[in-house]
């Protein structure tokens, strides 16, 4: 049918009905639609597709404005005037679309006091943009992995010289002049300096600060490998240097996986000249050496947060290696858990999104556990075989932040759907006694990361009960209050699920092993 | 005191190339930043981009730019001028009976597009080279028609831009360098010889603009001397016009400068009467000024050697073909057209169209029509966009241009002048293409306009030309 509604004197421009006729169109039941003026020409395009009728031709003027339908039926029509309607009214929000330029040159057109660059691109194009930075006298956070060795040190070397920063290439995480860069925290601004080579580290350090009621002043990142041999810790010193100098700096901290040793000799003997307390924090490396130099070393990255708010507040410094629920609470928690478990539950699966933190739990527990399996193993012979498409071997702890895992995806901490299934995976093996998972929020990750691990951990948790076993599953959220997920929201989610909630990896790993302590007494 | 400790007294500005939400993220938090739109240059073409690295070389680098900054002052120094009106058999240069010159890049009847085709069989027809389709159909294909691009012989013609010896043309003068363009006059909308329609009406129409129409703007002409163009699309521009896709400002300018003229001619009123009345009921009056007063002002930067700035863009409905300024008039580089994204008129889909068609980017080429896009904003409504796109559009091109306008102005950006010469090395740098406003033509001859929209050059054409520049010079 055809069906025609007219509406006497109304004005509507071309273009706003043309859209509108195309809009119609695309409703169910809609032949052909012409919603116009009632001009010659219109007149005309209704009789060419058919919509016209003889009440068009007799009673439409140039002035009117008419809706003209072939349709199915008469709820069809009523369907049409109503969207009519609709769309003739439709403000359109108006959002200032930022102009977003093609080539560095255009961005220094709309802002010349550029100077920092947070380059994410495809490592094989990362160092000749990092180079156009450093070029305009631009700092540079590299985020892109897949930058060469070489290509790291022709850019260090040039921005040493010119007293700029490359933070990266694989950096995470840094916050300058109090703005969180790429994954990072909200932390409130202090009086505590990091130097990191760690991204994850850095941000299980710097939140836990800002849980202590301690702040930081900048945290500066190096990349993993600026302590290498053949960077020389080129970003570290001057790092270094910078926060010695910056007069808002009280206490230093540095974070790094233990460096090759005339590099940490070297790292060690210029902090020692830095006229100011440093904490220095060597993921699972020797304490004395750093003790030899008059450093202070942390046994932990919870550790170093620990001693850097010590030293900020004057208060007396000692190693942390407790539980903020009390000691004893905690081992009655434990031995609970591991009475309720069935015979031949053993072993422990973690399963992190960040690689730092996945390496400081696996350092933390090997003494007592022998072997732990990994795509990023403490020991060579350790390596686990097809970490992504096999089954955990014993104690198993995987990074999915590790190339095994994100050829083609998003890293884990912005997609941590992968990291979730492997939860129920592992959930279902007999010989499972805890899953270990961390949850890294802030900027840069997923929105709400822990809704995923919560749905899985209570999933697996659930199957595990059904086959007569108890699942043990121990987070620790990294991250903090002022977070865009917000840590207390994020740890509730998980303890809603079932989890046991720690305040940090260091805990939790402690935790762990002592519900596999007791575990291996009761046989 | 390293200059690191200076960045910690600054206030932090961000630049962030890649990951978009590490921008969001800063923008959420009220930080200055800039997301950088990066693409890897040319694609990652290798080839391509060890052309540009050679042209990039310092030496040759300065050349190029001392070049493209003498086509920008001849661009910027120009002075369109419209002079009067001639019949293109006897005014435009190299043209005889049997000439028959279209839009776009050189093109033989078989590979033509089917308005194109169209246009043509209507042009023999109405010169009296045939009596009907199916003879004007023959005598195309039989060889002995010459068929030539409009920009070879000093004129341009939109869409199908088919221009036969009997035409009436406008003469426009560059009057800093001497030099002359000719255009038809515009036709108005519908079924139209320029969108391939070539039926008795058509034909009825044109015969009538040769008998009635062409003889009182002839005669006006004579009386009014010369018409600034310059100013008329400096004024246009504020005016919400961009001289392309919209030229209802322009047409209103023109009948001004015409009116007292025509009203002063010595030819009977009735005549008078319904020439005004042509030109008064077509917006696109003044498209026809527009693109030859483009044209005449472009032509001068041909042959400045190292000129890497584009001297001509146009279509044929089959090929899109460029010419750059420093490689000279007859070295053409073409792709294949692209299709229109648009808004089609009622009962028409983007199945009808022809690819994209006619000589009238030579105004973006210029840097006006959609590279003013921001002075006229309603044109983005064709692809459903907003005023704020219609910024971005020509924000864009600022990108890819040797300058900027000094008569022609975008009050929507200040009054910043148009982005003006298309350098082929900021294109295959940037990635950005030239954006180009335009009608589309039904793909079928005889049928006519079926929408409007935004079109872009196919990229090839500026890989091939940057590829040329770098084998010829050093």
């Amino acid at each position: 049918m055809v069906k025609l509604e007219i509406k006497k004197n109304a004005y509507y421009d071309s273009v706003t009905l043309m859209l509108i006729s195309k809009e119609l169109k695309k409703l169910d039941g809609v032949n052909e639609a012409l919603v116009g003026m009632g001009t010659d020409l219109n007149k005309e395009i209704a009789h060419n597709i058919g919509v016209a009728t003889p009440e068009l031709d007799a009673e439409v003027s140039a002035n009117d404005f008419f809706v003209a339908v072939k349709c199915g039926d008469a709820a069809v029509f009523d369907a049409v005037l109503k969207k009519t309607e609709e769309l003739l009214n439709k403000k359109t929000e108006s959002k200032a679309a930022a102009y977003m330029p093609p080539t560095l040159e255009g961005a220094l057109k709309i802002d010349p006091a550029l100077n920092m660059a947070v380059i994410s691109v495809p490592g094989k194009h990362a160092a000749d943009v990092a180079q156009s930075c450093l070029d305009h006298g631009i700092n540079v956070m590299l985020f892109s992995d897949n930058v060469t060795i070489e290509e790291e040190k022709a850019l260090k070397t040039y921005a040493y010289e010119h007293e700029l920063l490359v933070m990266g290439p694989d950096c995470g995480t840094a916050i300058v002049n109090h703005v969180p860069l790429a994954f990072a925290n909200v932390v409130r601004s202090g009086d505590i300096g990091i130097v990191a080579a760690s991204g994850t580290g850095t941000q299980e350090v710097s939140s836990i600060i800002d849980q202590l009621g301690g702040g930081v002043s900048q945290v500066i990142g190096t990349g993993g490998r600026d302590l290498k041999k053949d960077i020389g810790g080129l970003m570290m010193k001057l790092g270094l240097d910078a926060l010695e100098n910056d007069p808002n700096t009280k206490v230093i901290t540095l974070i790094s996986k233990p460096p090759a040793k005339e590099i940490a000799t070297e790292m060690l003997s210029l902090a020692a000249k830095a006229g100011k307390p440093v904490v220095v924090c060597f993921i699972g490396g020797d304490r004395r050496e750093i003790e030899s130099f008059g450093l202070v070393a942390a046994v932990s990255l919870e550790d170093a947060a620990h001693k850097a708010v010590a030293l900020s507040k004057g208060e007396p410094v000692a190693d942390y290696t407790g539980f903020a629920m009390g000691e004893g609470k905690a081992e009655a928690m434990a031995k609970e858990i591991a009475g309720k478990m069935a015979k031949g539950q053993r072993y422990v699966r973690g399963f992190y999104t960040g690689g730092t933190l996945c390496d400081e739990a696996m350092k933390l527990m090997i003494g007592t556990l022998g072997h732990i399996y990994s795509n990023i193993p403490l020991n060579a012979e350790d390596a686990l075989e097809d970490p992504k498409g096999g089954k955990s071997r014993e104690h198993t702890f995987l990074d999915f932040g590790d190339d095994a895992f994100t050829v083609g995806r998003p890293h884990p901490m912005i997609d941590p759907s992968l990291r979730a299934e492997r939860v129920v995976t592992d959930g279902k093996d007999p010989s499972c006694a805890v899953i270990m998972a961390d949850c890294v929020i802030g900027y840069g990750s997923h929105p709400d990361p822990a809704e995923d691990l919560a749905a899985a951990i209570q999933t697996a948790k659930a199957e595990a009960e059904r086959a007569g076993r108890h699942l043990c599953c121990v987070c620790a959220v990294c991250g903090t209050e002022g977070d865009p997920q917000s840590l207390s929201r994020t740890q509730q989610k998980l303890a809603d699920a079932g989890a046991v909630v720690l305040p940090s990896n260091a805990q939790a790993t402690r935790f762990v092993s002592r519900v596999l302590a007791n575990l291996r007494q009761e046989g | 005191m390293s200059k690191l400790n200076e960045l910690f007294e600054q206030k932090l500005h961000v630049v962030n190339f890649g990951i978009e939400s590490f921008y969001d993220d800063l923008v959420s938090q009220k930080v200055d930043a800039v997301h950088v739109d990066w693409k890897p240059v040319a694609g990652g073409d290798k080839a391509t981009a060890a052309n540009l690295r050679k042209l990039k070389q310092p030496a040759l680098a300065a050349k190029i730019d001392a070049a493209n900054q003498e086509a920008l002052t001849r661009i910027l120094s120009a002075q369109p001028t419209i002079v009067g009106l001639g019949i293109a058999g006897e005014v435009i240069p190299g043209m005889t009976k049997k000439t028959v010159l279209h839009a776009g890049p050189p093109v033989t009847w078989a590979r033509m597009c089917g308005p194109q085709r169209g246009a043509v069989m209507g042009g023999l027809i109405y010169e009296g080279l045939a009596r009907d389709v199916a003879e004007a159909e023959a005598l195309a294909a039989s060889g002995e028609i010459t068929f030539d691009p409009c920009n070879m012989h000093d004129a341009v013609g939109p869409m199908a831009g088919v221009v036969t010896a009997s035409m009436p043309v406008w003469i426009l003068e560059n009057k800093t360098f001497g030099n002359r363009a000719y255009c038809t006059i515009n036709e108005g909308l519908g079924k139209v010889l320029r969108f391939g329609a070539y039926d008795d009406e058509v034909l009825a129409r044109l015969r009538w603009m040769e008998r009635e129409l062409y003889p009182v703007l002839k005669d006006a002409m004579a009386i009014k001397g010369e018409i600034d163009v310059k100013v008329l699309i400096a004024k246009l521009l504020q005016m919400g016009d961009e001289a392309h896709n919209r030229n209802e400002a322009g047409t209103s300018l023109l009948i001004r400068e015409l009116v007292p003229a025509i009203m002063n001619c010595d030819r009977p009123l009735e005549q008078k009467v319904a020439a005004f009345n042509f030109i008064n009921g077509n917006n696109h009056t003044f498209l026809n000024i527009s693109m030859p007063a483009m044209k005449c002002t472009l032509d001068p930067i041909f042959d400045i050697p190292y000129c890497t700035v584009v001297a001509t863009m146009c279509r044929n409905g089959t090929d899109f073909g460029i010419r750059i300024a420093g490689l000279g008039k007859n070295r053409w580089f073409a792709a294949e057209a692209e299709l229109v994204k648009g808004l089609y008129f009622p009962g028409y889909e983007e199945k009808d169209a022809a690819r994209d068609l006619g000589d009238s980017c030579i105004t973006e080429t210029a840097g006006i029509g959609g590279f003013c896009m921001a002075a006229a904003p309603a044109i983005v409504q064709f692809v459903g966009g907003q005023v704020s796109d219609a910024i971005n559009y020509s924000t864009r091109m600022y990108e890819i241009t040797v300058g900027e306008g000094r008569a022609y102005k975008i009050p929507a950006l200040d009054f910043r002048g148009g982005p003006t010469g298309i350098d082929i090395r900021k294109v295959i740098e940037t990635g950005i293409r030239p954006i180009i406003n335009t009608g589309i033509a039904h793909k079928d001859p005889g049928v006519g306009q079926v929408g409007a929209g935004i079109v872009h050059p196919p990229e090839d054409c500026f890989k091939q030309a940057l590829a040329a520049c770098a084998q010829s010079w050093t």
